[in-house]
């Protein structure tokens, strides 16, 4: 049993912290975050000089074969910078649907181009009325001879603005609602009938409405139908991606709001002596290792392919939204008025947090995911005998 | 990284759950839930824990421990609390056994070791006293030096078990001048001495656990006295740390967790099972998802202490966070219970009274209430987090 890092993920690590404390002081992020499509396209080649985007993809595709502890090392070095590049979306999300699912034709053309940073790409699930409920499309695939047409509407696609492809999850069978008769399909973002939207993100990120009117695609990814059993474990990586993500961010919450505390002085003594502020930053600390502990047994159930990997991933998402909202609302408040100025970090850390919470659905969503899951009755699992005292 | 148990250690889990199955009876629990014979039951359990050879797994070998990695007693620890079977008690085996070991001479080590290990001797721990809670170095019992022997003058108070014990180790002032830290002893005292008396406290849980013990010109011989005089603060210290992370209880969190589940699932209101209630399955849900976090967070302290590294910070938060997850649990409990979380069962059997586990939720209930008051309350906990870990 150990929570050591190997030395290759040590190099990881190390190396991203120097890219952050290179290139990530806060007005440079906010430099990085007004370009076009809210990060930098040398960054982003920076990120493929470094191999960093090869990590999760499979050896025979050029990638490092790399696993959920490696994700979790890049992604918590990104949160603690705020790190704007398109990782989530690009890699982890369209690049991970291609590896899990597209055909050895597709993969073999595309994810090269994703490792060589040549290709941004995004992941379209959502809907207008969908809310959390990923399986909830009406956007529709019907086939055509051959080809595979789209219409309707995806919604908050985070990167949507970059993107040169799109996976578009649509409805080829099925009720609304149904788990079956979704089927993901590959999209080219300049086909005709392809329109965007393009916005921001509160934490600077670039997403997009996009509506689709008799769209051809380019390919299926994986099977018709069936591609929510796709999509399931790869976004089930996407959350524990960032919810280390948020860690990062939450690390670097608490180191600024106590660096604060330690020097700014009013009543002639530094703030931080005061008992009263002293529980509240124990609090802090005490929420962001308790993130830390689930999100180290996420990983490893994940890694180990443990009967407990479910569980712990949903525990994490509910302890992540929880402790991100107490985390970010006390490093607001324990920074006085600073905390409310947009001359700190402190609030574009908040809403990173903010929108890693309702990502794949809130703590509350989860939360009710998680009751159905241990409250299920286990036979044999419940001895209710008590002790009389 | 990697949570995954050696072929070794599964091997080790199998051989303690075939012990655990063989010496934890129905008839052993029992007894050790029952006031009157608590005791009596407990230490037969203790006595087959060292017939077993596992009374003190932490232990040096030479004394009678075990050579279990840190693991190993992470395992047994987890299949101990999984079916019930309580913790040897701590006074002797963990807390004043490790002073001893530390600090202890020859002889008393020869002298109070083998007596712990076949629980022949029953200790209690004299450290708070009416003037020093938490402020624990404020305390004021005396001890002079006449001769080859101490004279002491004082109370000790919250005393757990002192009406049961045959020992008592204690923290008294020897000197005044200096520091309130300097000038503590740390002493092994005999119960039976002339001018000890124990006076027990009635406490809200109805249990009879606490007590005052007075100390009227009671004798000690010097050889009773553990390393340097005036050097108790710093051996009191070290057992407090392993105080701090033994009241956390968190394998024992795990059991009651699931009991409690259980007792839910077939309570019903209004036709509906209160495990299907959404505002109770958040309650319980949050202490589920919290109790899951501590169990790495102790895990993470382990794997340290295994690799010879100081448990980290988070071990600070462990009693902080075990005792609010026991709170928790005894709270939902106690509202599990609805009505009759405010009966008494009395002499009442629980068929009678009509309803099996109120007695033991409302009990459970106010004692534990002291989880967040002994050990360092919670609110000193977190003055020393936020001392020694955040650096304020």
């Amino acid at each position: 049993m150990n929570f050591n890092l190997s030395e290759e993920q040590g190099q990881i690590q190390a190396g991203i912290a120097r890219f952050v404390a290179e290139h990530y002081a806060y007005d440079q992020r906010n430099a990085v975050v007004a370009m076009e499509h809210g990060f930098s396209a040398q960054h982003w080649r920076q990120f493929a000089e470094l191999g960093w985007l090869s990590i999760p993809f499979g050896e025979e595709q050029g990638g490092f074969g790399g696993g959920p502890v490696d994700t979790m090392v890049i992604m918590q070095e990104f949160g603690r910078g705020l790190v704007a590049e398109p990782y989530l979306a690009t890699v982890l999300l369209f690049g991970g649907l291609l590896q899990a699912g597209a055909s050895d034709a597709v993969r073999d053309d595309y994810v090269p181009r994703i490792i060589a940073g040549e290709l941004q790409g995004a992941f379209a699930y959502l809907e207008r009325h969908s809310r959390y409920a990923m399986a909830d499309i009406v956007t529709r695939a019907h086939q055509q001879g051959e080809q595979w047409i789209l219409n309707g509407e995806k919604t908050v696609v985070l990167n949507g603005g970059a993107a040169q492809k799109l996976i578009v999850a649509a409805r080829s069978t099925g009720a609304q609602a149904d788990v079956a008769g979704i089927t993901l399909l590959l999209v080219d973002t300049n086909s005709a009938g392809l329109q965007r939207s393009v916005y921001r993100m509160t934490d600077g990120a670039e997403a997009a409405n996009i509506t689709f009117k008799d769209v051809v695609a380019e390919a299926v990814i994986g099977t018709v139908g069936d591609g929510y059993a796709l999509m399931e474990p790869v976004v089930d990586a996407a959350r524990l991606a960032i919810c280390a993500n948020a860690l990062g961010v939450m690390e670097a919450l608490n180191t600024r709001t106590l660096e604060y505390c330690k020097t700014r002085e009013q009543f002639g003594v530094a703030i931080g002596s005061f008992q009263a502020l002293q529980h509240r930053m124990v609090d802090m600390f005490a929420a962001c290792e308790n993130v830390r502990s689930l999100l180290y047994r996420a990983v490893c159930a994940a890694q180990e392919s443990s009967p407990d990997a479910r569980r712990s991933l949903l525990a994490l998402k509910v302890m992540t939204g929880r402790a991100g909202r107490l985390i970010g609302g006390e490093a607001i408040q324990l920074h006085g008025g600073m905390g409310m100025t947009d001359e700190l970090p402190v609030g574009s850390y908040v809403k990173r947090l903010m929108i890693i919470n309702s990502l794949f659905g809130d703590a509350d969503y989860h939360q009710q995911l998680f009751a159905q899951l241990v409250n299920a009755p286990v036979s044999g699992a419940g001895d209710a005998t008590v002790k009389a005292a | 990284m990697d949570t995954r148990l050696s072929a070794e250690d599964l091997a080790f889990q199998t051989e303690v759950r075939q012990f655990l199955h063989q010496a934890w009876d129905k008839e052993l629990a029992a007894k050790c839930n029952n006031r009157a014979t608590m005791k009596a039951g407990v230490e037969e359990w203790q006595r087959r824990l060292y017939h077993k050879g596992w009374m003190a797994p932490h232990w040096p070998v030479e004394y009678g421990g075990t050579h279990w990695s840190v693991t190993q007693s992470f395992i047994y620890n987890s299949e101990r609390a999984a079916v019930g079977a309580p913790e040897a008690v701590a006074f002797g085996v963990t807390m004043v056994a490790s002073v001893i070991i530390a600090y202890g001479n020859d002889e008393q080590k020869a002298k109070f070791l083998p007596r712990i290990l076949k629980s022949e001797d029953w200790w209690c721990q004299g450290y708070s006293e009416p003037g020093a809670g938490s402020d624990l170095a404020s305390l004021k019992t005396r001890a002079e030096r006449d001769g080859d022997e101490y004279v002491i003058n004082g109370s000790k108070i919250w005393t757990t078990y002192a009406q049961y014990a045959d020992w008592i180790f204690c923290l008294v002032r020897t000197d005044s001048s200096g520091r309130k830290q300097e000038g503590i002893s740390f002493l092994l005292i005999d119960m039976k001495s002339p001018g000890i008396t124990v006076r027990p406290i009635n406490t809200i849980d109805g249990f009879h656990h606490l007590n005052e013990v007075f100390f009227d010109n009671v004798r000690v011989p010097i050889e009773n006295r553990i390393g340097e005089e005036g050097k108790g603060w710093t051996y009191a210290k070290s057992l407090l740390v392993h105080e701090r992370l033994s009241i956390a209880e968190v394998a024992d969190s795990r059991r009651a967790l699931g009991e409690l589940r259980e007792l839910a699932r077939q309570e019903v209101n209004g036709g509906r099972s209160l495990l299907d209630d959404p505002l109770f399955a958040r309650r319980l849900t949050n202490i589920e998802i919290d109790l899951m976090a501590l169990e790495f967070t102790e895990l993470r302290a382990l794997a340290a202490i295994e690799e010879g590294k100081p448990p980290g910070p988070e071990s600070s938060l462990l009693k902080l966070q075990g005792t609010e997850i026991q709170q928790a649990i005894q709270e939902l409990r106690m509202d599990v219970a609805g009505y009759y979380s405010g009966t008494l069962q009395g002499d009442l059997s629980a068929s009678q009274l009509g309803h099996e586990f109120a007695d033991y939720a409302q009990k459970m209930y106010f004692r534990g209430r002291a989880s967040s008051i002994y050990g360092g309350s919670n609110e000193v906990q977190k003055n020393i987090t936020a001392k020694y870990v955040l650096g304020l």
